[in-house]
């Protein structure tokens, strides 16, 4: 505020300024400064309103809903929409319902699962606003005016809009009001923001703190989004027209920052990723080591998002020349034409929209053709109401029966190779052999199956378990080294034993049932009860 | 008329006097407005439309007469010729006109959309011919896209935010006069795209209004459609680009310029142009790069 230096303002103003609410007869509005701020504080506030809304809603929906924490579902909703977030679209819509769907769920189980989809899409639909013809909200707010008259002015915001994607489907994305909802007030600059994140991150780690570190990661994460959606709309405006951007600085130097970016960002995360590797592997307790292995794939989901990044930049440079040659290597103005947007749509957006209107229609009028009044015979009309609607073919036209060619056997060997050699290893399962004997038992039917043979058996050094047990087999071909050499004229290596386990397969059954359920209740992966089938298959085979 | 008829008519044509005008010429010349009635049909489909068309050409006589036939049923002729046929449009107060109820029900009464569908309209043309060049170049076929329409306003629509924002300006308007709004500001405001159950396209949004635009332009004949990409791709046709720079173009600067708005063009296009300073853009003059202040 500078001093005054207008003869009129005298001393006595100076004094009264104060106390003006209450000397001045009109009080003056407060600084713009404030009230400015004010507005935004508001404006922050109108975002929020949405979330509170639904809580207040809910309990007009026909059914027992207070249960459900709809703020929370709809936070849930925006955190989704902004992770599924990548370069080209948005999030799918079914998509978000169904990975809302378990959090709807575990506010209330004992509902079923249509109620919980019911929820999931009413809080999406709300979100994006489906009901008002904006798709938006609209938040009234007041101002005071340069003269210092009170202004009630309207605030239009949206907290998920729809965006078209590739082959005319429609996706979802978070706009900047709900990113910043989300995150917290971002009025700051995003690239030091993200720095700020990472060096938290990074200290967090360091004293152990990992609950903490994931948060700062996932914040993250939302930044580097923004991010990404900054410099897309920038390459997007390129691609329309070259003219909208300044190719000569702006925009290399915004390339060339961008890549530094994602070069720094990249090094920096791998070393994040380093740093926190080892916070998994060495950490000892179980929820650190949990916590750690999330903040891994968070992480890791951020280099992703940064190479995006990158791949497109590097595609920046060849799509703007290939614009530059279709846009300026057209033929030079013949006569001096109507620049429609320059001496027409420019003015136009900026004027009111009553007074816009009279511009829009007049193009309107004049632009969009004539039609051609149908005049309609009342005979024709007796006629063509009359007449039977046309069979529809429901089958459509026949299809032409494919000509199929046969493809050449190409197979190392045959079926009957196959046969031979599996009866071969069809071995008692109380008498294992070597594998030099069959292979030499193998040489003296067919010069190829020892090949098929050693294979066979080495698979069956690693027998399929895991598979055996699932499908409740009864026998299992397994090879074993015990560290004798094996003599032959084409193969080297181990001499493995090579002999046929005998499967529980009822007992397994059994435990199969029980270990699903056990699985379902705990988590318990079912590889240790296959651990403990193989073991049972080991102590068989020992008494050879 | 048959062609047979047609040289032996064309030799007194200079000294004949108008009276001689037969019922089968006027039949002839109102046929002539017929066929430039269907928008969508071309003379090189048409044997007897491009013998119409050059007789129209090579006789003055008859060439008044069918202009006087056009004009009698309030349409405009705006060319003549084996590109675009007869290219006619309607007078404002013609039958033929378009009208905006008719148009879109809503647009009748809410001068929101009202004015978004028209904006629609002009978006499309100033996509599809850029430069002022492109208008006055008669061979020039632009292509353009719904989506690429619509993201193209919301471009121009999101300079005129950040330009406000720069100013500190407060764009948002007073409750009690809504049509005080800026613009850009309805068009910003409105939605994209949206889902409906049928997976159409939701009439209400941007691009919807802009679909209904394009596809309505392909039925007066005025583009084709070339694609789906992007919303629907289209190409112009010879008649859109008569009717944008003949009729439709100075009307709406004609309304412009009472609204006291004068835009000022050197024939250069506008573009989008770059907001940083144009001084250093001269480097690139003849680079090739379509700069321009």
């Amino acid at each position: 505020m500078g001093p005054p230096n207008l003869s009129v303002v005298t001393a006595s103003t100076a004094e009264s300024v104060p106390h003006q609410m209450t000397t001045v007869p009109r009080p003056v509005a407060p600084g713009p400064a404030a009230d400015e701020g004010l507005a935004r504080r508001l404006k922050a506030l109108a975002c929020t309103a949405p979330l509170h809304d639904l809580d207040v809603r809910k309990a007009n929906l026909a059914g027992e809903y207070s249960t459900y924490a709809m703020a929370e579902v709809a936070l849930a909703a925006i955190d989704l929409v902004t992770l599924t977030m990548d370069f080209d679209t948005g999030a799918d819509h079914e998509q978000i319902v169904a990975r809302l769907q378990p959090r709807v769920a575990a506010q209330t189980p004992g509902r079923p699962a249509v109620e919980h989809e019911r929820v999931a899409r009413w809080v999406l639909e709300n979100l994006i606003n489906v009901g008002s013809v904006d798709r938006g909200f609209r938040a009234v707010y007041g101002t005071f005016g340069t003269d210092g008259a009170y202004v009630r002015r309207d605030y239009d915001f949206k907290l998920i809009e729809e965006v078209p994607g590739p082959g005319g489907s429609v996706y979802l994305r978070t706009t900047d009001e709900a990113v910043n909802v989300l995150v917290g007030a971002l009025d700051t600059d995003v690239t030091s923001a993200q720095i700020a994140a990472e060096v938290k991150l990074e200290v967090l780690i360091n004293r152990g703190r990992l609950a903490d570190a994931q948060l700062a990661a996932e914040q993250a994460r939302y930044r580097t989004v923004q991010y990404a959606e900054t410099l897309r709309r920038a390459l997007e405006a390129t691609r329309r027209d070259v003219r909208a951007v300044d190719w000569l600085r702006t925009v290399p130097d915004m390339i060339n920052e961008a890549l530094d970016h994602v070069a720094d960002r990249y090094r920096h995360e791998n070393a994040i990723l380093t740093n926190i590797r080892k916070a998994r592997d060495e950490a000892t307790e179980p929820d650190h080591k949990r916590r750690a292995a999330e903040l891994v794939d968070i992480v890791k989901d951020c280099i992703r998002r940064h190479t995006q990044l990158q791949s497109r930049l590097l595609e920046a440079g060849p799509l703007f020349r290939a614009e530059q040659d279709r846009q300026a290597f057209a033929t030079p103005p013949a006569r001096a034409g109507l620049d429609l947007y320059g001496q027409l749509i420019a003015p136009v957006l900026p004027l009111p929209v009553e007074r816009a209107v009279r511009v829009t229609d007049a193009f309107f009028a004049r632009g969009t053709g004539q039609r051609t009044p149908a005049a309609v015979r009342v005979g024709d009309l007796v006629d063509a109401l009359l007449t039977p609607p046309v069979e529809r073919e429901h089958l459509g036209a026949e299809m032409p029966e494919p000509d199929l060619v046969a493809t050449p056997e190409d197979s190392r060997f045959s079926d009957e190779q196959l046969e031979a050699a599996l009866e071969l290893l069809d071995l008692p399962h109380d008498a294992p052999r070597r594998l030099s004997g069959l292979l030499a038992e193998a040489r003296r039917r067919d010069s190829e199956l020892p090949y098929l043979v050693a294979l066979l058996a080495v698979h069956a050094a690693s027998p399929p378990v895991g598979t055996a047990y699932r499908q409740g087999e009864r026998r299992l071909l397994f090879a074993v080294d015990d560290g004798t050499p094996l003599d032959d004229p084409e193969f080297g290596g181990a001499d493995l034993i090579v002999g046929a386990a005998l499967l529980d397969a009822a007992g397994m059954a059994a435990e199969r049932t029980a270990g699903e359920g056990a699985a379902h209740r705990a988590g318990t992966p079912r590889a240790a009860s296959a651990q403990r089938t193989a073991t049972t298959a080991k102590q068989e085979e020992d008494p050879r | 008329m048959s062609e047979a008829e047609y040289p032996a008519e064309r030799e007194p044509e200079q000294h004949r006097p108008s009276a001689a005008v037969t019922p089968a010429d006027t039949a002839d010349a109102a046929r002539l407005v017929a066929f430039g009635l269907q928008p969508k049909l071309l003379p090189a489909r048409d044997a007897e439309y491009a013998e119409l068309i050059r007789r129209h050409r090579e006789d003055p006589a008859f060439a008044r007469l069918a202009d006087a036939v056009a004009a009698g049923l309030g349409l405009v002729v705006l060319e003549v010729s084996p590109r675009a046929g007869m290219a006619v449009a309607a007078a404002e107060d013609s039958v033929f006109a378009v009208r905006m109820g008719d148009y879109s029900r809503r647009a009748a009464s809410d001068s929101t959309d009202r004015f978004l569908h028209g904006l629609a309209h002009l978006a499309v043309a100033a996509m599809a011919f850029p430069r002022p060049a492109d208008l006055a170049d008669d061979g020039y076929i632009g292509r353009i896209t719904v989506n690429g329409v619509d993201a193209f306003v919301r471009q121009a629509c999101r300079r005129l935010e950040e330009r406000a924002e720069e100013t500190g300006e407060n764009t948002d308007p007073a409750t009690d006069a809504p049509g005080l709004e800026a613009a850009w500001r309805v068009y910003a405001r409105r939605s994209a795209t949206g889902a409906t159950k049928d997976a159409r396209r939701l009439a209400g949004s941007t691009t919807g209004i802009v679909g209904k635009a394009v596809g309505f332009l392909v039925d007066s004949g005025f583009l084709q459609r070339t694609g789906d990409e992007s919303g629907g791709t289209y190409r112009t046709t010879a008649r859109y680009q008569l009717q944008v720079r003949d009729l439709a173009g100075s009307a709406a600067m004609a309304e412009l310029l009472e609204l006291g708005v004068v835009p000022v063009g050197d024939g250069s296009a506008t573009l989008l142009p770059p907001d940083d300073d144009a001084a250093d853009l001269d480097l690139v003059a003849d680079a090739g790069l379509p700069f321009h202040s």
